[in-house]
């Protein structure tokens, strides 16, 4: 095999899943070593410089970081790192002045973005401090967008939402509010110098079945939510099912609960290893009581003198492949559900019936417009798509990384630049020796479990909508669960002219992930590694020849726990524990030309 | 040495040998021997060894003199037994512990020190004695334990860090294993553990004295260039003559092996030893053939490694003192103690 240049194909940013996992690249296990520091307002700025909104996130973020996470690897379950960055959030001290300021002198670019959702709050973020007018306009009465009418208060309170809404907006954003855009030709006629459109995917699909629209107790999920966030709808019946079973089906059957249903089943098509809901979203909906049924299809509303009495489903039977793959379908029976009120929760879309289709910006076959995935431009140039409005839907954290690269793009875009000559990611690194047995982070593993979040009493919480049912880790549970994360950016440098192939090192590793063998091929090696290969998606590293035997070190990135004992054993320091900190453009680097770094540099502000 | 200790983790890739051990459970101790010394890469030899042959931990006993060496079964078999004894007089309490226990694995750990100075009569001794045990010589060449100084397997021309030469010739322990009698001797590298790991599970099996002796650089004292001791030199003349197959009991012999330059021996436990030549120089089957070729190579500067001499057909002392089979423990009171009676009985054969 060739040896493994770390320096190519971002080799240490995939070494630490969480950061590779998290589409804003956010710095995971150095702002848990911050909390663990009691530095919760460092680890909050931290955050925010890739995240934004480490408050919201920490409550109701998607968390891709925690299924990639290593410790989920070497036991059960992955460090709790979402509920991690909710203690950032929660003990940090006022942080108000070190947050970006707009200019005094602005650069006379005005921006125009659509919808006051994340994505639109992000390029603003970014474009603010750049000098730049940004005006956002939506069509509701309060910003927020998805994260406001989508997803309740009792899993995201008001007024964190508003608080960290307000450090973007109190830049100066020009907010209009209840100014919906009907007629993009019409806005274009105003002379912005760019227009970003993230107006996310607001459309619930609909169910066209029998007895659809014979009853006023059919709601569309994502709509009867928003109702709800403005309070315009305050209760339900008794009896509720929720059809689909995805995110937003947990978050209705729980609304449900709260404005007094008391028995709420969540109906789903197929068996449970096909739910789009995350797991813990599924657990915590089941903690109230939420009964979900499997293998059940919806036929037809069963309506009675215009009054909704229940729903016939068609019951399923499937079968499937080694590989968990359906083959084959297969209707097996009716049964009826009785029920007082139905929510559809079964996907939703995005819609531009606003945006005229003779401007130059192309749709495609779906009506989706043609959003170029790394610079986020439409086809008319000057107009840029992201969050759920440029892809379909995603989620927050997803639609805040696609505002960094478009206001990236917008920047360069109001600065005659190329739009794809964009500042490469980069990985710095530093020892982290600071003696012959000590170590800048703390290398020792600690085999505590996942902590468990506190949460209100299961009879209390359904007393008012907006009581927040997680509570938030307690000191303990804060001390011990920082303690878990594998430390992952310490990354594990290997210099093969040092090494004496002693072996020392391959015998102290806890898990066994080093071996020295000739390097015949990839298939040779593999065959005489210390442990089996197991994952195959999972970096291999291999030496240049060593000096005494002109064998290979090769270490399988898979398992590695990041303890340092290799660094410790080795008698000529041929391994070292390094710190990797990756270094990841913005808009205001694309403005300084890459000079001012960006991570540290933030930290510091 | 390290101040953490080493995890355990279960990473899903642990094997099982068929106790349904994995090898973590034949682990000791941290060492706090230097970091790269090569006793760390024989005691992880060790450990993989025993885990392979599927030896319960607790059916061991692991004995020691004095040295670096000898503070190295700390750091194997956790759960089995053990004794660190005076310097040089290991031999003796491994001869205490196997005839008290005919059954219980006996492993000692020497080093040069230990077993070709001070304790030199008692490792002949040993062998003459043919004690049914595994007898290790981590060899490095040097007094470690008090910062370095010459040991008696110092090569002529040998120098220290700071310069002294060495102008006395060596105590080769194989060569004196051979003339003495051992019944299987042979000599490793701590930095080899594909031939390490054979050799020591074939040690273990032996019926009698097995004698392993382990090049095993001291990486603070004698690493350096003038060292004939280092991993660099071990490494240049570093000669196998004999490759081990070790083959377990009710296992298929599948390699195939040329006449005449393989033999398979069967060992006490019906496991076998199939060694084969990779010098064909070397003759395996004769005492006074072995011995010559190994002064000549030695002579040479060639480091000769592999099992070089193995006879299981000699009596070890179980054999030849007709010891009890149930370990002195499990005897019932009245056969291990008969009582004056009996004494007195005996007392009559000698009037």
């Amino acid at each position: 095999m060739k040896p493994t240049k770390v320096s190519e194909n971002e080799y240490f940013h995939q070494v630490v899943d969480c950061q590779w996992g998290c589409p804003a690249h956010t710095d995971v296990p150095e702002y848990i070593r911050l909390i663990a520091q009691g530095e919760f307002s460092d680890a909050y700025m931290l955050n925010r410089a890739s995240n934004i909104f480490p408050g919201i996130l920490g409550r109701v973020c998607d968390r891709p970081c925690e299924p990639a996470c290593r410790r989920g690897r070497v036991e059960e379950k992955p460090v709790a790192i979402c509920r991690l960055k909710r203690v950032a959030s929660d003990n940090r001290d006022d942080i108000t002045s070190r947050l970006p300021k707009a200019p005094e002198k602005k650069n006379g670019k005005r921006i125009a973005l659509i919808g006051a959702g994340c994505a639109s709050l992000s390029v603003a973020n970014d474009l603010m401090p750049l000098g730049y007018d940004c005006t956002i306009f939506e069509g509701l009465e309060k910003p927020g967008g998805l994260m406001r009418t989508n997803i309740p208060s009792f899993r995201l309170p008001e007024k964190v939402l508003d608080e960290e809404m307000n450090y973007i907006i109190d830049m100066g954003v020009d907010l209009r509010l209840g100014t919906r855009i009907d007629s993009f030709k019409e806005l274009m006629k105003e002379g912005y110098d760019a227009i970003f459109v993230g107006t996310g995917a607001p459309k619930g699909k609909d169910l066209k079945i029998p007895g659809r629209y014979d009853s006023d107790n059919i709601h569309i999920g994502i709509e009867w939510l928003e109702s709800v966030a403005f309070d315009h709808i305050d209760k339900i019946g008794k009896k509720v099912l929720i059809i689909g079973v995805g995110n937003t089906a947990m978050d209705c059957c729980r609304t449900s609960l709260r404005l007094g249903a008391s028995d709420v089943k969540v109906m789903a098509r197929k068996p449970r290893d096909f739910f789009k809901a995350s797991d813990w979203e599924l657990e915590d909906a089941e903690e109230e009581k939420v009964e979900i049924v499997v293998n059940h299809s919806p036929k037809e509303f069963v309506i009675k003198n215009g009054v909704l009495k229940g729903m016939i489903f068609e019951k399923m039977q499937y079968e499937t492949d080694e590989k968990g793959k359906i083959t084959n379908t297969e209707v097996v029976g009716e049964e009826f559900f009785p029920c007082d009120d139905v929510v559809l929760a079964i996907g939703q879309d995005n819609a531009f019936p606003w945006i005229e289709r003779d401007l130059g910006l192309d749709f495609d076959q779906w009506d989706v417009p043609i959003v170029d995935e790394n610079t986020f431009q439409s086809t008319l140039p000057g107009v840029f798509f992201g969050g759920d409005s440029a892809f379909g839907p995603k989620n927050i954290i997803w639609a805040v990384e696609h505002g960094h690269q478009a206001a990236i793009s917008i920047h360069k875009y109001c600065h005659d630049e190329p739009l794809d000559e964009r500042l490469p990611r980069g990985v710095n690194l530093s020892s982290a020796k600071m003696g012959i047995h000590e170590w800048s982070y703390s290398n020792d593993f600690d085999a505590s479990s996942r902590r468990l979040m506190p949460s209100v009493d299961l009879k209390e919480r359904f007393s008012n909508l907006d009581i927040e049912v997680e509570l938030g880790f307690t000191v303990d549970q804060v001390v011990t669960e920082v303690e878990r994360c594998l430390n992952c950016d310490l990354q594990t440098v290997f210099f093969p002219d040092l090494c004496i192939e002693c072996d020392a090192c391959i015998d102290i590793c806890p898990v066994d992930c080093l071996t020295i063998t000739p390097n015949e091929g990839q298939e040779a090696i593999e065959k005489n590694l210390t442990t089996p290969r197991l994952d195959q998606d999972q970096l291999l590293f291999v030496s240049e020849p060593l000096k005494q035997t002109g064998r290979a070190m090769i270490k399988d990135e898979n398992l590695c726990v990041h303890c340092g004992l290799c660094a410790e054993r080795c008698p000529t320091a041929a391994w070292d524990m390094q710190k990797s900190n990756l270094d990841v453009p913005y808009a205001i680097d694309e403005m300084n030309n890459g000079k001012a770094n960006c991570q540290s540099k933030r930290k510091a502000g | 040495m390290s101040y953490i200790s080493k995890p355990k983790i279960d990473h899903g890739g642990l094997r099982k040998n068929k106790l349904g051990l994995t090898i973590q459970d034949y682990e000791g101790g941290m060492s706090t021997l230097c970091a790269g010394c090569g006793h760390d890469s024989i005691t992880a030899a060790i450990c993989q060894a025993f885990f392979e042959l599927d030896i319960p931990p607790h059916r061991v006993a692991k004995l020691s003199g004095i040295g670096c060496s000898s503070k190295t079964p700390a750091y194997f078999l956790g759960q089995s037994h053990g004794f660190n004894s005076v310097h040089g007089r290991m031999p003796s309490v491994a001869t205490g512990t196997s005839a008290a226990n005919r059954q219980i694995n006996v492993i000692g750990v020497s080093g040069d020190g230990d077993s070709l100075s001070i304790g030199l009569g008692q490792f002949a001794h040993a062998m003459r004695r043919n004690i049914n045990m595994t007898y290790l010589i981590e060899n490095n060449g040097v007094y470690g334990l008090t910062k370095g100084q010459f040991s008696a397997s110092a090569d002529i021309g040998s120098k220290l860090k700071k310069g002294e030469l060495n102008e006395q010739p060596p105590i080769d322990p194989v060569q004196m294993a051979l003339s003495q009698g051992a019944t299987f001797v042979a000599r490793g590298f701590s930095g080899d553990k594909k031939q390490l790991v054979p050799l020591l599970k074939a040690a273990i099996k032996h019926n009698g004295f097995g004698l392993i002796d382990i090049l095993s650089p001291c990486v603070t004292f004698n690493d350096h260039e003038d060292s004939t001791k280092s991993y660099a030199h071990t490494r240049e003349f570093f000669h196998p003559a004999v490759h081990l197959d070790y083959i377990p009991p009710a296992k298929e012999i599948k390699t195939a092996y040329d006449q005449g330059e393989a033999m398979p021996i069967e060992m006490h436990d019906g496991s076998r030893v199939v060694l084969r030549k990779l010098d064909k120089g070397y003759n395996f089957e004769n005492r006074g053939q072995a011995l010559d070729y190994v002064r000549a190579k030695h002579r040479d500067g060639e480091i000769v490694t592999g099992l070089l001499y193995i006879d299981e057909s000699e009596p070890d002392m179980h054999t030849i003192n007709a010891t009890s089979d149930t370990p002195l423990s499990e005897l019932e009171f009245k056969r291990l103690c008969p009582g004056s009676s009996a004494l007195k009985e005996i007392q009559k054969r000698f009037i």
